[in-house]
């Protein structure tokens, strides 16, 4: 019995003899605006570009990218938020597009806003998102103190209003939120972006608790190298849409002869980290 | 437990989160609220004291007065379920909790159920507070209002407000920057083209028309004899709300799920701001 599970009623069976996830061919454009070419004219702006991997049960894997490179894109593909417009995503087997329903109960999601009404206190967004996974009012009273003392937040914090907490306290709300429901997959879209180092560290101490004691499978979507290589067993670069390669990190510097995962970078990609702040604005509203 | 009545217990449980949500921001927002409902009397003040200056002999007065005042009660309560169900949309996107609420396991129909429930509750107790503030205010006599009937028949439109509410939620789904907006003109619509301050049969014939198929016609009329001679609720008022509820829920329904589809293919259901 996980640490984190929490006693909801979505039993869902998750099947042991497939991957947690399998991408094949994943594609997904965007049409925008395009004020140069006339005011009705769409631009068709691809997101993701036949994006093929697997992550196997419990495993911990990194996308790594830039803002604007489909990390976002693939994660609310993944979340049943964006329909495809090719290729397939299967989670634990289940078609994530048209099994959506049941795709929701394994998975959870915790993003770079941490995302909740702000003039409710914690224990109050905590206590409404549960009840969309079939927790009850006498379960979530022992369950949110339980597990906002395991994400390391004061309890006598959790009645004031989100507003008046700090980003990493926010952050570790949203940390809780996510790990009340007990998901099978949890997606982890730049969940420290934006926190001081204490934070941050936090964080991911916390990420690594998950992973010791949760039957979970995490996917991490960041910018952040060093993180991606201290938190996954593979790290995998997400570039304009396309991924480069998802391999163990000591792979990866030997394939192409280097020592650090921004070198890789810049192997792979003929451009370096830094180049990439430059990128339009645009396509980073789109992706983003 | 069967796994349909497990489904249907995380359904329940689902929609009352709904209605849990909605009572922590009422109470978290209290303050806007008492503000929002002193201006709500004032605002109905300004429409009732119109029957005071026609110079009427007292009992027509009244009688002029109570009919406005009903009016602009089912204005508010039209208001506040059109905007609790198109702030469905519109108020998560803001806060930006709006991906955490559609990639929850909970079916639509039990989210916009959940979110016209407590619509429904927190609208009649704000139509009752309004309605018993003005009367008392001008001296308003009602000695044979049947507040039962009008209470009741109320109820039974909310339903049918619900229906129509789920198509105009679909809005700021469809438009992030003006669907709020154009909840509002529904609803403005809907309330001129059913008498709301004058009988329907003033109105073009083409609005006539219209106005039969609007919920808020027949709880008008109804709601009016109720207060005024004290009418029961008559079947002639019922079963056209009846018809129309069964009518616009799945149609509701239906265009919610078409714009929330609109949505994902076109990467529109995300936070703003």
């Amino acid at each position: 019995m996980s640490a984190f599970a929490a006693p909801t009623a979505l039993g869902t069976s998750v099947r042991g003899d497939v991957p947690a996830v399998e991408v094949d061919n994943l594609t997904k454009v965007f049409r925008r605006r395009d004020p140069k070419a006339g005011r009705f004219t769409r631009r068709r702006l691809p997101a993701l570009k036949k994006v093929t991997f697997t992550i196997e049960r419990g495993e911990c894997v990194a996308i790594l990218g830039q803002n604007g490179s489909g990390k976002s894109t693939l994660v609310r593909l993944l979340s049943t938020l964006l329909l495809e417009d090719g290729g397939e995503a299967r989670i634990f087997g289940h078609d994530a597009f048209r099994e959506a329903r049941l795709i929701r109960r394994l998975v959870n999601r915790v993003s770079v806003e941490a995302s909740f009404f702000k003039k409710m206190s914690a224990q109050e967004n905590l206590s409404y998102a549960a009840r969309f996974y079939g927790m009850t009012p006498a379960q979530t009273r022992t369950a949110i103190p339980e597990i906002l003392a395991k994400v390391g937040f004061p309890p006598e914090r959790r009645t004031e209003s989100m507003m008046n907490l700090s980003r990493g306290m926010q952050q570790k709300v949203a940390l809780a939120r996510a790990l009340l429901t007990s998901p099978v997959l949890l997606l982890l879209d730049e969940p420290t972006t934006g926190l001081d180092p204490r934070s941050k560290r936090e964080v991911q101490e916390f990420i690594r608790e998950v992973r010791r004691t949760h039957d979970a499978t995490i996917l991490l979507c960041t910018h952040d190298m060093a993180e991606a290589e201290a938190l996954a067993e593979r790290v995998g670069l997400l570039d304009r849409g396309e991924l480069l390669f998802l391999e163990p990190v000591a792979e990866v510097k030997r394939r192409y002869g280097v020592e650090t995962l921004e070198e890789a970078f810049f192997a792979a990609t003929g451009r370096s980290f830094e180049e990439e702040q430059d990128e339009d604005d645009e396509l980073r509203e789109v992706f983003g | 437990m069967t796994t349909i009545g497990a489904t249907m217990r995380n359904e329940l449980i689902g929609l009352g989160g709904f209605v849990e949500r909605n009572v922590y921001l009422t109470k978290r927002y209290i303050l806007w609220d008492i503000a929002f409902m002193i201006w709500t009397i004032a605002n109905t003040l300004t429409i009732v004291f119109i029957a005071r200056v026609e110079n009427l002999p007292k009992a027509k007065e009244n009688e002029l007065a109570t009919i406005l005042l009903v009016g602009a009660v089912i204005w508010a309560f039209l208001g506040i379920i059109f905007e609790f169900m198109t702030e469905t949309v519109a108020w998560e996107r803001w806060e930006g909790t709006i991906e955490y609420t559609f990639m929850a396991p909970v079916s639509r129909t039990m989210h916009l159920f959940g979110q016209g429930a407590f619509a429904v509750l927190y609208g009649l107790i704000r139509a009752t507070i309004l309605f018993f503030a003005v009367a008392a205010f001008i001296g308003l006599h009602v000695p044979h209002a049947n507040y039962g009937a009008a209470f009741a028949l109320l109820a039974i439109a909310s339903v049918s407000f619900i229906g129509v509410g789920m198509m105009t939620s679909v809005l700021p789904l469809i438009s992030p920057e003006k669907g709020a907006q154009l909840g509002f003109v529904a609803q403005g619509v809907m309330l001129v083209v059913s008498g709301v301050y004058y009988p329907v049969s003033v109105m073009p014939h083409w609005m006539q028309l219209i106005a039969k198929i609007s919920p808020a016609t027949y709880v008008l009329r109804g709601d009016r004899a109720s207060i005024v001679s004290g009418a029961g609720m008559r079947w002639a008022d019922v079963w056209p709300l009846v018809v129309i509820a069964i009518a616009s829920m799945p149609i509701g329904l239906t265009i919610f799920r078409i714009g929330e589809r609109h949505a994902k293919r076109h990467g529109k259901l995300k936070r703003s701001g």
